[in-house]
């Protein structure tokens, strides 16, 4: 892997690169998705993460509340009909104790699903090299592009430099 | 002062890398506390649990106290943090992992209290709920089985919590590092990079996850405080206990993490990043939930003793007049004489008061619960089988060492993780088209926003 990136001094910077590497793509011979942008922290209201946004999580957070609920119901249910105690007459399985373990487990499903849905989505654990800069812990935005095409490398490099690039680098990614 | 991405990131990944020999003898007081404790523990396994002051009536007493005491602490994390986030109070930056901490180690520590009451810990296996070769299911009608999966989900939705936001600082914590070091945080940052896709997922997370954690923390207290309120004991069988305990809960939470926070700003040196604004927020929430126990309280003692059931006066009469009366009106100058001035007057609302006033709430909330176990269980409904109750020298190292083992957790954290979010802290710089994404009291980008 290799890559040829800028580092910008701030979001405006950043998008104006994204924007021009966008634009570029198709005539200087690479694809959107070799496009690589890396932050130390998250910006929110440019068009290069709002991009990114989804409902997805949500849908799959109330998907596995749902399936924790019904895990919570059975474990209940079928567990107090198969071993029954003596109740004085009152219910096997009631409602309103079993509430609160099904409660629990509608709660636990929620989190853990959460959780996997976090790590898929954002493709984690990645044990491979990455294109980083230290001066992203600094505060710059890395843009660039992964293995860009040789022959257009150094109209990349002017267009980076165009936008608003402090500094132009070539890298072949670090673990 | 206008600080920069890469100032925070230097202050903030100081104490990772240099540690002065005050935190090294911190570490060994507290690990001495913990081996005291351990060293209780396994008196207690060879001899049998008898060694603890326990008897008939009185079967719980110093380790349910503790279990309720160290659950309640857990408040102070997650549920405050949650709903700082679900807010977006910008003050929150520098205080959430602070707090988020706290909940996980208190959690765990409550979690291992009822094991040591056990007697045969290793037996602990058979409250999971899976059909043994003998037919034993767990009851769940039982609170005690609640409370399994209460704390269960509560810990796993805690640790959840404090990881993932932060996976970016563990990143951080690679960049900067060599050696050993930097393979240990290159495994926990799970090859974090920073591309938009990663922190908008990792945001979306940390939202649902505040959503959910909320009512999550409330039914945990709830389910504790039904330990006690689902039996028929005197002064026990009451539904206030519920809302109760969750008040109490978040009053003893708070006043752990302003205490926390002003020792970490002491000893780590984050003047810069735990301000005085932060304490007076969050004494201003301590009065709050103070002028809130004292109404809890009041009104569950006027209902006894307006009812005037004989066998609940005399568990009343026991705590506020007789026995227990010490602790109790110990318990009253701690939970309120004293921190109400110290909170609500201006003057006093310093880092220096709030400290003051949450060392005497966490004082005082610790005696609440034993004021609530004890006694009760002493003078229950029929005197012949009223007793009394002495903590013994194991108990009393015990409840000790739990204190030397949260202050161990949160010293070795310390040293691992950064007590400030490092992102966060960034986002509170930025600033979107010229414009301060933090809107500035001062005129300065700042690193929080005193609205």
């Amino acid at each position: 892997m290799n890559a040829l990136y800028g580092l910008y001094p701030d979001a405006e910077g950043a998008q104006r690169a994204v924007d021009a590497l966008r634009a570029a793509s198709s005539e200087l011979k690479f694809n959107a998705q070799q496009i690589v942008i890396v932050s130390g922290e998250p910006h929110e209201g440019y068009d290069f993460t709002d991009s990114q946004a989804t409902s997805a999580p949500y849908r799959w957070a109330v998907l596995g509340a749902a399936v924790g609920g019904t895990t919570g119901y059975l474990l209940t249910t079928i567990s107090q009909k198969s071993y029954p105690i003596h109740t004085g007459g009152m219910s096997i399985t009631p409602a309103w104790t079993n509430g609160i373990i099904i409660y629990e487990m509608i709660m636990l499903g929620a989190i853990l699903t959460t959780l996997v849905v976090l790590l898929i989505g954002a493709r984690l654990p990645n044990f491979k090299p990455v294109i980083t800069d230290p001066e992203v812990g600094k505060g710059k935005i890395l843009v660039g592009v992964v293995d860009p095409p040789e022959s257009s490398q150094p109209e990349l490099e002017r267009r980076l430099r165009l936008a608003g690039a402090s500094q132009v680098k070539q890298s072949a990614g670090t673990l | 002062m206008q600080s920069t991405a890469e100032q925070i990131e230097q202050d903030l990944l100081r104490p990772l890398f240099h540690s002065s020999w005050k935190y090294w003898v911190a570490v060994a007081l507290a690990a001495s506390l913990l081996l005291a404790g351990v060293a209780a523990f396994g008196y207690q396994l060879y001899q049998g649990i008898g060694v603890w002051g326990l008897n008939s009536p009185v079967f719980w007493a110093f380790d349910i106290t503790n279990f309720v005491f160290w659950i309640g602490i857990s408040h102070a994390g997650t549920l405050i943090s949650a709903i700082l986030r679900l807010t977006n109070a910008t003050w929150r930056r520098p205080v959430t992992r602070c707090a988020e901490a706290i909940t996980v180690f208190s959690v765990l520590i409550g979690a291992i209290i009822p094991l040591c009451h056990l007697g045969r810990p290793w037996l602990a296996f058979w409250m999971i709920p899976y059909p043994s070769e003998r037919h034993i299911w767990p009851n769940f009608r039982s609170p005690l089985a609640w409370d399994f999966f209460a704390i269960s989900t509560y810990l796993t939705g805690s640790t959840t919590f404090l990881f993932l936001p932060t996976i970016p600082d563990f990143a951080a914590v690679r960049d900067a590092a060599t050696g050993f070091r930097k393979k240990v945080y290159r495994i926990l940052a799970l090859g974090w990079q920073g591309t938009p896709r990663q922190w908008m997922r990792l945001e979306t997370a940390m939202h649902i996850m505040a959503v959910v954690i909320v009512p999550v923390a409330v039914s945990v207290h709830t389910i504790v405080s039904w330990d006690f309120a689902m039996t028929l004991v005197p002064m026990w069988h009451s539904s206030i206990f519920g809302p109760y305990f969750v008040a109490g809960a978040i009053f003893s939470g708070i006043a752990a993490l302003i205490l926390a926070m002003a020792l970490l700003r002491k000893f780590l040196h984050l003047e810069e990043y735990l301000r005085p604004i932060h304490f007076e927020n969050l004494g201003k929430l301590l009065l709050t939930m103070s002028l809130l126990w004292f109404y809890f309280t009041f009104a569950e003692r006027l209902t006894a003793w307006y009812g005037n059931s004989p066998p609940e006066m005399a568990v009343f009469w026991e705590s506020i007049r007789k026995q227990f009366a010490p602790l109790f009106w110990t318990m009253v100058v701690c939970n309120f004489i004293i921190p109400v001035p110290l909170l609500a007057i201006k003057r006093l609302r310093t880092i220096t008061g709030t400290a003051i006033a949450s060392a005497t709430v966490v004082v005082g909330m610790w005696l609440e619960r034993f004021l609530i176990v004890v006694p009760a269980l002493e003078h229950k409904f029929l005197p012949y089988s009223w007793g009394t109750y002495r903590p013994t020298w194991v108990e009393d190292t015990l409840m000790a060492s739990s204190f030397g083992m949260m202050a161990l957790l949160y010293l070795l954290f310390s040293k691992f993780v950064p007590m400030i979010s490092i992102w966060e802290m960034k986002v509170g710089l930025q600033t979107h088209r010229g414009v301060p994404v933090v809107a500035p009291a001062d005129g300065h980008v700042a690193l929080e926003g005193p609205q």
